[in-house]
């Protein structure tokens, strides 16, 4: 265990400083990170504007709160994995890490961790540009926060899990883009970012709840914001940790049978 | 017309390195086929609750995606892949073996990458286009479509413009593919009308990152509810922006210094 924090601190460290040296290419990326809940969150301000002043119980401001919220949070738990794996395999450099001796999607969480962490303050700005704009609807009590926490950390390790399980597809077919096109559909139907649970049509709703994708960004900015019982909320962790560990077994499997079937040229 | 005997070379050796692998068109088919149907299937989620979004109606916004996808093909069959090799020439320094060939070198590097697969999102821009409007019901006087095409040339040659005023940048700044990812996650913005958008963000979706007149304008054109006013300025800042790429690309060029020079 002690070995496996040193790794994280070690790989945390490189990995900022090699972000900061590429600082501008990220700053180039996170602007579609930006933009996207961005669009989502005018389009629904102008539907609810038009329709009375609220759909499924948002108001613009709330549609406002509900998408300031949801860039962070899908920020924190984005990753990009799919698409690296789809090159790691292509060009033979999945070689390299399959020699390491720990598991290698600890470098890729820990890498994926010091992104986040360069690009938290200029997130941090935007969510703050944003909310002087559209005045978002925004009351968060002490024990929404503290329960977000945990909720946040939970959503990332599910969609870390389930997103570097299906990138493991780039082993057995080079031909990703597809998979990764139905994945980022479902993400986006199924997780609250096209929509807030509340303003989808019934039979989307039910799929949402089973699927992983709500409990990895809907749910834990439904939590911030107050949307959530008590009772929902329990039923939210209990759906994430349920999923943390369905996705830990598949993974395990998946792995070995992946690195079994893999053959790189050179190798 | 040298242009189109050139653009046909191009094409023909574009289709001649995919015809080994007549897979990849399923495989693109169906890619096209997803993002399409998200992008459907999205409106359908938000004309659920509402009958107009910023005053256009269902169809006229389904005709607005299909002009998203056509614009968007073209983009992705010529242009981008042109302007990647761009940059790429003016790293590795090949870019001499262009700028010595008789032809304008602008020309060449405006064409000399034809990604064919991307025609599938050209043809299904069209179908979409086709449909919504014959679900609108509104039958296309010669008027209308002579405005379509107008507008739709226009918003090409800006694109194209801005296209080759980022890349062009790479003379002086070298490593510039992730200057044009910009243009690709803004790009997103232009499925919706820009007039839903506040004040800043139409003006930098109008005139920063073109995409208000790539799309918006030619599906207006499409929905009848173009000024000619607005036709006109097109136009203009199709001109200026094509003449100010060319100064630009230019300046690039005589400040550019190949790996042999």
């Amino acid at each position: 265990m002690r070995g496996l924090v040193d790794l994280y601190v070690q790989q945390l460290k490189t990995g900022v400083a090699s972000m900061l040296q590429y600082r501008a290419t990220l700053f180039i990326w996170l602007i579609g990170n930006i933009l996207e809940p961005l669009i989502y969150l005018v389009v629904w301000s102008t539907v609810s504007g038009s329709s009375g002043g609220s759909i499924g119980g948002y108001a613009a401001k709330d549609f406002a709160a509900y998408y300031i919220v949801l860039m962070l949070v899908n920020q924190a738990t984005f990753t990009w994995v799919m698409y690296e794996f789809d090159y790691r395999i292509r060009e033979g450099t999945f070689s390299a890490i399959l020699l390491h001796p720990v598991h290698p999607i600890h470098a890729d969480i820990a890498e994926n961790l010091s992104s986040k962490v360069v690009s938290l303050p200029i997130m941090v700005a935007a969510a703050a540009g944003l909310s002087v704009i559209f005045h978002p609807a925004l009351k968060i009590t002490l024990w929404m926060a503290a329960a977000f926490v945990p909720a946040l950390v939970l959503a990332f390790l599910v969609r870390f899990l389930v997103e570097w399980t299906i990138a493991l597809a780039a082993f057995w077919t080079t031909r990703v883009t597809a998979i990764n096109q139905i994945h980022f559909m479902a993400v986006l139907f199924f997780s609250g970012q096209i929509a807030p649970l509340a303003v989808l049509p019934y039979p989307l709703r039910v799929v949402a709840t089973i699927l992983p994708f709500r409990w990895t960004i809907g749910f834990p900015v439904e939590l911030l914001l107050g949307r959530l019982s008590p009772g929902q909320v329990l039923t939210g962790f209990a759906a994430q940790a349920a999923w943390l560990i369905v996705a830990m077994a598949i993974l395990k499997f998946a792995w070995r049978a992946s690195v079994k079937n893999y053959s790189a040229v050179g190798a | 017309m040298r242009f189109f005997k050139l653009l046909w070379v191009f094409v023909r050796v574009g289709v001649m390195g995919e015809m080994a692998y007549p897979a990849n068109f399923l495989a693109h088919l169906l890619d096209s086929v997803l993002e399409l149907g998200t992008a459907l299937a999205g409106l359908a989620i938000i004309f659920a609750h509402t009958a107009t979004l910023g005053g256009w109606r269902s169809d006229e916004l389904v005709a607005l995606v299909g002009v998203y996808f056509l614009v968007g093909g073209v983009i992705g069959l010529v242009i981008q892949p042109g302007m990647e090799q761009l940059t790429e020439s003016v790293r590795d320094g090949t870019l001499d073996f262009t700028l010595t060939k008789p032809e304008d070198a602008q020309l060449l590097v405006s064409i000399w990458r034809v990604e064919i697969w991307k025609i599938i999102d050209v043809g299904l821009g069209f179908v979409v286009v086709a449909i919504a409007m014959a679900r609108l019901g509104e039958r296309v006087g010669l008027g209308q479509a002579a405005a379509f095409a107008a507008a739709l040339l226009a918003g090409g040659v800006i694109v194209y413009s801005f296209w080759l005023i980022l890349a062009t940048t790479a003379f002086w700044l070298v490593r510039v593919e992730n200057i044009l990812v910009i243009f690709q996650s803004v790009y997103e913005a232009g499925r919706w009308p820009v007039s839903i958008y506040p004040g800043w963000l139409r003006f930098a979706l109008t005139f920063l990152v073109p995409v208000a007149f790539a799309i918006t304008v030619p599906a207006q054109a499409l929905a009848g509810r173009l000024t000619w006013q607005v036709l006109l300025g097109a136009a203009a800042f199709a001109v200026a922006l094509f003449t100010a790429a060319r100064v630009f690309w230019r300046l690039g060029v005589r400040h550019y210094s190949g790996a042999s020079s």
